[in-house]
């Protein structure tokens, strides 16, 4: 690609995005990124769900100002969504009461483009973009990769220079994705878009391996840009290429490192610190089981367990992460290794799982401990969840505070370590358990 | 049919300090109101032509169109404040948090109790003119419309989904094609069934509005309302017959051209993606859609609307959203004070317009009365329960009874059961029977029908893999009552039950006093309190009763409907 153009359509220096909090530090989402658009490239965000990469997105658009840092359109300080960008949503954000036509017009009204033209460039960019013959369909009679084309047609209607993706197909099934993948590059080789640029948010690494120029790797918590590497290969892309596989396991090995936390004694002991995925146990025995049997036998190389259990990496990380967390298993440079304990498990029958499973929970999870002492404190045998919820909330965003405790709350009830009361948000303990203790 | 939350157990729990602030406002301005209209009282009722009713029958179609040109009138001035009020209310959040709680606090208010005075202040704004008693009549019609349409428009703005909204700002379309473009057409469905349920709701006020004693002088505008009320002046039963035969077919043909095709025309704005089989469409919107001459006309205003509504008329608006942007400290303390010192201000306005004739043993009768009419409400919505949950499931288990049973259900639930009380008199009056039991039924003649048809609607919708479990377990008799069913409609049976007992409590105005000729019926309760003082002039006698009858239902709304409500839902649907 030419990377010899004089001005980069867009630059961001120094970008932080953080979020208020009254009773401790500020949530940071965003720490110290920069990123720089040229024309000409693809270039995609890669990063886990929470690391950040929507928030860049947007920041990018115009949509979202961020706490600190400089966003430049064209060498000019961004103020509001920029005349040249134009948005492709995940969730496709269509109207429903617009036809397809009127939804692709959309943005020429905002633009107040006289009739006659608006016609002629929506009926161009419809035909461009394979949607002839729907013009007066309206969202819900059309199939999920349909709308995502309207989604398309509307946003390169308006001539953007820069095309921003919002995680565009991973709302779509599998074949649908791939062809719509495929039809954006060869448009974009063919130089059939009006656009300069493109900018894709994804968390599939092939999506942005087969599709990309240039690849931001995220990290989580607080979102950080940890790695950037350029994609060699030419387009058409062939993602069974040996390079091509090599690439996408490099970038697995990337993101399943472990980046050091350092966490303050005090926190990390009672567990309050560490967020937690809520992964049902079905997932977690179901998995072991998977890793135990053939043809993994204890050892398993996540690309290909992620395509053999149809997976994107943000199903298949949070999962792996979990089995580490609880000892059943390790992850080392891309690859999930079940652990002894692990293994045990998988053979165990079901109430003995049971029993493995608490002894784990109990050694690893110290916010399962935390919790049941208080509710051994208490006389009432009562806890209330408000108060755990607080003190999670302190140490991470309300979203995560939210996911560890249900995580906390599925598993200590699979473990009878504790019962939980939906309704009045108490932990307890069961009735047999209350005799034990008076 | 459709089933929305209704409107008073959607909100949020609110703070209470602004329920009270609210409450403070809203009856200082009803005050202002008959504070206004006492002044000018003596004035201007005796200088209008009144218009003579004839009870002719031939002249009842003229008096049905007037009734409906009333009603259509509100409906209007109800779409312009639903639109204004509520997106202030959504857009900016100071203004949210006053303007919310007043709507709370209004749709408690029954509006009735103040009719008189209402009527005497349009007639104020208007001397000599028969324009401000149409005003009156069309106010109150428009409050018992307007509140619940405000707060549906209210809620969905406050839900608008997120990618829409990023699209639309995204796209940079300006406020005022934003709000034709997403505001308004996300809103619709609730809108227009809220609209719809309003319409029914406002035939009752049409007729109470149009026959209004001020003092000693009746004041009748050309209306079905008017013609009954002079009907029962001159004890003439067949009168009220065709009364109730025009009103009939007047309820039948708005159901059928206008509430059917609407509602059916709104399943386009539901915000869904994936298409729902929905029922046959009503023939009135297959006659409008599949008609030359009335597409042409659909297009050349769709066209003009539409042109209106592209115009950008842009305002410079805030297209970057910053979330970490707090709100002023400085400005929010100066707006709670503005609100605080205007609220102190209606409490002690309140206070002084009361204090000089009332004692606190005025407080005590109302409230007492106020149990009685309570009373009568419970006993009421247990008997409607008894009755109509039984047969409504009975209907709702059976599809081919519920199509026949929900269009007659909802019909009657339009029809101003204030048509019917007359009969009931003349038959309590000739038996000689107590009053205080026999007038009760009147109160939820008209509103049962909510129950019905929620209840219908609720088993309609119960799932069928459900009823095959059960029936596989053979699950029968008091068992299925207490584990299926009953848990199974208890969301829509709140629903209704809401609506019906709100309703009710509107109703005891003019169900608790009623009267045949020169026969008076009165029952004890808060609706006679507050029906008496009126006739009697009592203004601060009507203005205690209208506050003790409003906090009653703000309470019971509060302690009993929304908590249900909110477990009802809670428990009985699945994640």
């Amino acid at each position: 690609m030419d990377q010899n153009v004089s001005q980069p359509l867009v630059t961001v220096r120094n970008c932080r995005q953080s979020y208020h909090k009254e009773a401790s530090a500020d949530l940071v989402v965003l720490d110290d990124v920069d990123l720089t658009l040229h024309e000409g490239e693809i270039v995609a965000l890669l990063g886990r769900s929470g690391s950040g990469k929507s928030t860049l997105l947007r920041i990018v658009s115009g949509l979202l100002k961020p706490t600190s840092g400089d966003v430049r359109w064209r060498g000019e300080p961004l103020r509001g969504p920029a005349p040249g960008v134009a948005m492709v949503f995940q969730s496709f954000a269509l109207f429903p009461w617009l036809t397809v036509q009127e939804n692709v017009e959309l943005g020429l009204e905002a633009l107040g483009v006289k009739k006659d033209e608006r016609e002629e460039r929506s009926e161009e960019a419809i035909d461009l973009i394979g949607l002839g013959g729907y013009d007066t369909a309206y969202p819900k009679e059309l199939s999920g990769g349909m709308r995502q084309r309207v989604g398309l047609a509307r946003a390169l209607v308006v001539h953007p220079d820069l095309l921003l993706m919002d995680e565009p197909f991973s709302a779509l099934d599998v074949l649908t994705a791939e062809t719509l993948r495929t039809d954006l590059i060869d448009l974009w080789m063919e130089k059939k878009l009006p656009l300069k640029s493109i900018l894709i948010v994804t968390h599939n690494i092939e999506e942005a391996v087969l599709m990309a120029d240039r690849i931001l790797v995220f990290s989580s918590n607080p979102g950080r840009v940890a790695h950037e590497l350029k994609v060699p290969f030419a387009h058409p892309r062939n993602r069974f290429d040996p390079a091509f596989r090599q690439m996408v396991d490099d970038i697995y090995g990337i993101m399943t490192r472990r980046a050091p936390k350092p966490a303050p004694a005090a926190t990390a002991r009672t567990g309050f610190a560490t967020p937690l995925h809520p992964v049902s146990t079905n997932l977690i025995s179901g998995l072991i089981e998977t890793l135990y049997g053939a043809p993994y036998h204890g050892r398993a190389d996540l690309p290909a367990l992620a395509a053999a259990l149809q997976y994107e990496v943000d199903d298949l990380l949070p999962l792996g992460e979990t089995l580490q967390l609880l000892g059943f298993a390790v992850l080392e440079e891309g690859d999930l290794i079940l652990t002894e304990t692990g293994k045990k498990f998988a053979d165990a029958e079901t109430e003995d799982r049971k029993e493995i499973f608490t002894e784990q929970l109990r050694a690893n999870v110290p916010l399962v401990n935390a919790i049941r002492a208080v509710i051994d404190q208490r006389s009432n045998h009562r806890a209330s969840a408000v108060r755990f919820r607080d003190e999670l909330e302190d140490n991470m965003s309300p979203e995560y505070a939210d996911e560890t405790l249900r995580a906390v709350i599925s598993w200590g009830r699979y473990a009878e370590i504790f019962e939980y009361d939906e309704e009045a948000q108490q932990f307890g303990l069961e009735e047999e358990d209350e005799e034990e203790e008076a | 049919m459709t089933n929305y939350t209704p409107t008073a157990l959607a909100g949020r729990r609110l703070p209470n300090r602004w329920d009270g602030a609210a409450l403070l406002l809203v009856m200082g301005l009803l005050i202002a109101l008959v504070d206004v209209g006492r002044g000018t009282i003596s004035t201007s009722i005796a200088t209008i032509q009144n218009s003579p009713i004839h009870l002719d029958p031939a002249y009842l179609p003229y008096y049905a169109l007037r009734s409906t040109a009333r009603m259509f009138a509100a409906l209007f001035f109800s779409l312009l404040f639903t639109f204004t009020y509520a997106t202030l209310a959504a857009k900016s959040r100071r203004a949210g948090m006053v303007l919310i709680p007043i709507l709370d606090i209004l749709q408690s208010v029954p509006i009735l109790g103040f009719l008189t005075f209402t009527t005497v202040f349009f007639l104020g704004l208007f001397p000599g003119k028969v324009m401000g008693a149409e005003l009156a009549s069309v106010f109150v019609i428009f409050t018992s419309q307007a509140w619940n349409m405000a707060f549906s428009f209210y809620q969905s703005l406050t839900t608008l989904p997120n990618d829409l909204q990023e699209a639309s700002r995204c796209f940079r379309l300006s406020p005022w094609q934003k709000f034709w473009r997403l505001d308004v057409p996300f809103g619709m469905p609730g809108l227009v069934w809220n609209t719809m349920l309003s319409m029914s709701g406002g035939w009752f006020f049409v007729v109470a509005s149009e026959a209004v004693t001020v003092g000693n002088t009746t004041f009748t505008l050309p209306g079905i309302g008017s013609y009954v009320a002079t009907a029962l002046a001159q004890e003439n039963l067949r009168a009220i017959f065709y009364a109730i035969i025009a009103m009939l077919v007047l309820i039948l043909l708005y159901d059928q051209l206008l509430f059917r095709p609407l509602v059916a025309w709104s399943g386009k704005f539901r915000f869904e993606t994936t298409a729902t089989v929905s029922g046959p469409e009503p023939w009135m919107l297959k006659v409008l859609r599949r008609t030359a001459l009335f597409q042409d006309i659909g297009d050349f205003l769709g066209g003009i609307m539409r042109a209106l509504t592209r115009l950008r008329l842009a305002l410079p608006a805030k297209a970057q959203v910053s979330e970490n942007e707090e709100p002023s400290r400085l400005v929010d303390g100066l707006w709670f004070a503005v609100i605080a010192l205007v609220a102190v201000y209606a409490g002690y306005r309140i206070f002084s317009f009361v204090s000089g004739t009332l004692h606190w043993s005025d407080v005590g009768t109302a409230v007492l009365m106020g149990g009685f009419t309570l009373l009568r409400v419970m006993v009421l919505m247990v008997i409607a329960a008894l009755i109509w949950v039984p047969i409504g499931v009975w209907i709702g288990l059976r599809p081919k009874a519920t199509r026949i049973a929900q269009p007659i259900a909802q019909f009657l639930a339009a029809f101003p059961a204030n048509l019917l009380f007359p009969p009931v008199v003349l038959a309590i009056v000739y038996f000689h029977v107590m009053p205080d039991i026999w007038l009760t039924p009147l109160m939820l003649i008209g509103t049962q029908w909510y129950v019905l048809f929620n209840v219908i609607a609720g088993a309609a919708a119960f799932p069928g893999d459900m009823k095959e479990a059960v029936a596989n377990f053979h699950i029968r008799g008091w068992l299925w009552w207490r584990k299926v069913m009953i848990p199974g409609i208890l969301p829509y049976f709140i629903t209704g039950a809401l609506t019906a007992s709100g309703g009710a409590w509107n109703a005891s105005i003019v169900a608790e006093v009623a009267s045949w000729g020169s026969t008076n019926l009165a029952a004890h309760g808060l609706g006679a309190y507050i029906a008496q003082a009126t006739a009697a002039g009592d203004t601060p006698r009507v203005v205690l009763g209208v506050v003790v009858m409003s906090c009653f239902v703000i309470f019971i709304n509060r302690i009993l409907w929304r908590p249900l409500y909110a477990y009802a839902t809670r428990r009985t649907t699945l994640g």
